[in-house]
């Protein structure tokens, strides 16, 4: 496309930037109000690796809900299922879990992961045929049966693992912090963020690099006019469905290994949190819901510590200032 | 008169509780440009989404090239090489100018030479190449909205009131750039309120009115005959000048 750049003035895409600077402005005021800067940056680099887990499971749930205006209550079921997929090798790889080599327990964890998105890969694909294909374009219905299926896969996971909580140790290298300054961070945290910025990453890069991208992208704003140029979207939105259930089960890994534990409601538990963030974010945008999870995430941590009894509330408060700010989240989807 | 391309034989179309379409027969002919005139409500708008396979038809059948599209799934409606240009214009508007048009070049990427000869129908499409296509005014909408529709060769485009709500002047610039398109092989059905659009362009015409198409016949014959033309339309072309 050179003879287009070769023809005079051109009018570039402008950048939104007024979301971009909310996390560091936030971090920015964080920082006289707690006063220690080691405090500081623990609470900081925390909120950012619970951020990170948040978008994790939420980036799929906005990309299926923006796609195909689909309300899924059931995506909770997909964090608990990759959550507890995790006891399945923690037999198998005992040795590798507690062996002091950083490069098994890496290894270990990434066979985790790696059996965790499989199977809520397919889990979702059988979750999108059978409960969300015949209630396409219904709400109300979408919402009850999606209810309805995150609390049969709830109950299939006390049947199967009953219904007590379930320690699962992080692998020992993966343990204990590393000291910069007075400043301690949990290695694990860390580990989290490259995570969520390789995921962020990857994303990014299929969503504006590739014709699959494009069609998603366009398929967000305007599914009916992308199937009136010839595209299969619903063959699209089952590769998206499988795919956000895939990261949900990730995120179920990552959140476990953080909390070192397995609770049948977590899934249902965080889908609070998710709703919370994809409504800031943005209904179907990934860079919102990135910048929707880190606000969220730093808020609970950052209120957590200066004033606990507003800790609860403080998720619900920013969405509201949020949303007073604008109404359709952070970076809205045009025709939505 | 050519063979047709399209046919449209008895097709009723419901649209919720709503009983839009009432027995629609319509022909349009291979080559040319049919305009698709009648008040508001007539139905037009939901015989070009009938005919997408955005709405289904509950009986009838559509024949385009011999083939039975009347249950057809959009996507593959559009993949025998029909394109829609919707009243609404459906422009992605988070996507630039150059992602619209890469979307609908199904084919790869797009023809450079077509590119070029798209580009010199509208030229402002150039200016914003690179910018969201939420920020063009009215007119580059439909511009783009055209031009996506014809980034690949097409059999035939329905184009759904291109010149609603715009000024005199960019309808000037769009009755051009459709005589130009006209003088490729592409066969046109334009829906439309703007008589004098429709007159300057058009070669057969077709009158909806409750649902049902009440005439049939050549433009010529319909400019011609202004007691044709009150009692089909409630207006005359000239009363419209």
């Amino acid at each position: 496309m050179s003879t287009i750049k070769d023809q005079g003035e051109i009018v570039d895409r402008p950048l939104d930037w007024q979301p971009l600077v909310l996390v560091p402005l936030l971090i920015f005021i964080a920082l006289p109000l707690i006063g220690s800067p080691s405090t500081w940056a623990t609470l900081t680099i925390a909120g950012l690796a619970m951020g990170m887990m948040i978008f994790i499971m939420a980036s799929g749930l906005t990309l299926v809900f923006g796609l195909m205006d689909v309300l899924n209550f059931g995506h909770g079921a997909f964090i608990s299922l990759g959550a507890y997929t995790t006891t399945l090798l923690l037999l198998p790889l005992s040795g590798w879990l507690v062996a002091e080599s950083l490069m098994l327990n890496f290894v270990a964890l990434l066979a985790m992961i790696a059996l965790a998105m499989l199977i809520t890969g397919i889990a979702g694909y059988f979750f999108e045929r059978v409960i969300i294909m015949p209630v396409y374009g219904r709400h109300l219905h979408q919402i009850l049966v999606t209810v309805g299926g995150l609390i049969v896969a709830q109950q299939i996971i006390i049947v199967l693992w009953g219904p007590i909580q379930i320690t699962l140790p992080l692998p020992t290298a993966l343990r204990g912090i590393i000291v910069f300054g007075d400043i301690a961070v949990e290695r694990y945290r860390l580990i989290v963020v490259v995570i969520g910025l390789t995921v962020f990453s990857s994303m990014l890069l299929v969503l504006h690099c590739t014709k699959i991208g494009l069609l998603i992208r366009a398929g967000v704003e305007n599914s009916e006019m992308v199937e009136a140029l010839g595209y299969h979207l619903r063959r699209l939105f089952i590769g998206v469905f499988v795919a956000g259930s895939a990261l949900a089960g990730l995120g179920g890994v990552m959140w476990a290994f953080y909390r070192e534990a397995l609770t049948p409601g977590m899934g249902l538990e965080l889908m609070v949190l998710v709703f919370i963030v994809v409504i800031i974010g943005g209904l179907g945008s990934v860079g919102g819901c990135l910048i929707g999870a880190l606000l969220v995430a730093l808020t609970a941590n950052y209120t957590g510590f200066l004033a606990p009894k507003l800790a609860l509330g403080s998720n619900i408060l920013l969405m509201i200032l949020i949303l007073l700010w604008r109404s359709r989240g952070l970076y809205s989807v045009t025709s939505r | 008169m050519s063979e047709p391309l399209l046919t449209l034989s008895t097709v009723n179309t419901h649209v919720g509780p709503y009983h839009i379409l009432q027995g629609v027969d319509l022909t349009v002919p291979r080559g040319g440009l049919t305009a698709l005139l009648g008040r508001n409500g007539a139905g037009k708008t939901t015989t070009l989404r009938t005919i997408m396979g955005l709405w289904h038809a509950s009986s009838g059948t559509i024949s385009f090239e011999g083939n039975d599209i009347t249950a057809w799934a959009t996507p593959d409606v559009a993949q025998l090489g029909i394109a829609y240009v919707p009243e609404n214009m459906g422009i992605f508007g988070d996507l630039t100018v150059r992602e619209n048009l890469l979307l609908a070049a199904r084919e790869g990427d797009i023809d450079p030479s077509r590119l070029r000869w798209i580009l010199e129908l509208f030229p402002a499409l150039r200016k914003f190449w690179s910018a969201a296509a939420g920020v063009l005014s009215g007119g580059q909408k439909q511009m783009l909205s055209i031009a996506r529709a014809i980034i690949e060769r097409r059999k035939l485009i329905l184009i759904d009131e291109p010149t609603k709500g715009l000024a005199p002047s960019i309808i000037v610039s769009m009755t051009a750039a459709i005589k130009e398109l006209k003088c490729t092989d592409t066969t046109i059905l334009l829906v439309e309120q703007n008589f004098l659009f429709a007159r300057a362009l058009s070669d057969t015409v077709a009158v909806m009115d409750n649902g049902r198409v009440v005439h049939t016949g050549t433009m010529r014959a319909l400019a011609a005959d202004q007691s044709l033309q009150q009692r089909l339309l409630g207006l005359t072309l000239d009363s419209h000048q």
